[in-house]
């Protein structure tokens, strides 16, 4: 280490410029995160994530909060009968449970992954992209229930305030995209794992990084599920 | 094994957090199939959303298992946006009592 105070003039001549020099600069040789690279930024993508969430989840609070006209009652507009009497929340509590199953899948996957698994660790990822089609299909079933039969827009709504329908589309319609997005980041990983990629360096760290991308996806519907159904 | 970001454990724990997050699940649900109404909903809400994330975050995403100098930088900004909640709820506020205040009270009728 005292060398390399002594010699730390001569090391400033010969440290790189331009881009190369910003990189190494900013790194200085130090790891703050003992992660792999990807699971750090992976983590940091889902916090920024966070913050466009939760800006969307406070401006529906505000807009709720501050209108003078009756909100919709979600429990009756997301109603669906089977038959017989309308059973209230009943497709949105069934999408519940399917991002929830599908998370229990993808934790599976992870598993599998570092026991090098392969044929098991693609074949729960697919069943999970399975488990997140389905989900976006039953959001463009509800979305077409509400947009032709009730008469929802994003700028009116014959049902009450006219803010539901901007900020449902705004919420429900960025979270749908980041589970189809979702589903083909999957599909992509699976493929790989199965056709042997990661077999070479036996490092399937990989499967957990998209994990992580999965399971936030889950935890964003927690809290559209808690705030925009249930309130 | 967190230290080398390596996150493998048992699947009894994983089959266990994903029975309770479909209990807690249907008990939210129940709370709007019941019908409960109030503060009593509100906080049954907020009470079953936090335990779903917190299992999720902790266990599903292995927070629970990675280095504090993570859990920190991930965990630590998000509560800043306590400040942006509180100051638009107290916006909200005022936005509505100046509607009253001008327009008056509602005369919009549902047409369904």
């Amino acid at each position: 280490m005292a060398s390399d105070v002594t010699e730390s003039g001569a090391a400033a001549a010969t440290l790189p410029e331009g881009f190369q020099g910003l990189v190494q600069d900013w790194s200085s040789d130090k790891q703050t995160f003992q992660v792999p690279w990807g699971k750090a930024m992976m983590w940091f993508f889902l916090l920024s994530d966070t913050f466009i969430f939760t800006c969307f989840l406070t401006s529906y609070m505000n807009v709720r909060m501050s209108t003078r006209v009756p909100w919709p009652n979600p429990s009756e507009v997301f109603a669906l009968s089977f038959g017989g009497e309308p059973i209230p929340l009943i497709l949105i509590a069934i999408m519940t449970f399917i991002l929830i199953t599908s998370s229990g899948t993808m934790a599976l996957a992870v598993n599998y992954g570092y026991r090098r698994d392969r044929a098991k660790t693609a074949a729960l990822m697919f069943i999970t992209a399975g488990f997140g089609a389905s989900f976006v299909g039953m959001q463009a079933f509800e979305w077409t229930k509400l947009i032709v039969d009730e008469g929802v827009r994003p700028w009116s709504n014959p049902m009450g305030a006219p803010q539901f329908g901007s900020t449902f589309f705004m919420i429900t319609g960025f979270h749908g995209l980041h589970v189809s997005a979702g589903v083909i980041y999957l599909a992509v990983v699976a493929l790989k794992v199965l056709k042997g990629d990661y077999e070479a360096s036996g490092n399937y760290q990989i499967v957990e990084i998209t994990g992580l991308y999965w399971h936030f996806v889950d935890l964003v519907w927690v809290f559209i599920f808690a705030f925009f159904y249930l309130w | 094994m967190a230290t080398e970001g390596h996150q493998e454990h048992p699947l009894s724990v994983y089959l266990w957090i994903w029975v309770l997050l479909f209990v807690l699940s249907m008990f939210s649900y129940m709370v709007d199939y019941i019908g409960f109404e109030g503060y009593l909903r509100w906080s049954l809400i907020l009470i079953f959303m936090f335990a779903k994330a917190g299992l999720i975050i902790a266990i599903f995403m292995h927070m629970a298992w990675e280095r504090i100098a993570l859990i920190y930088a991930i965990l630590g900004p998000p509560v800043l946006l306590l400040f942006l909640i509180g100051l638009m709820a107290v916006e909200g506020d005022y936005t509505l009592l100046t509607r009253l205040d001008f327009f008056g009270e509602t005369d919009f009728v549902a047409e369904h």
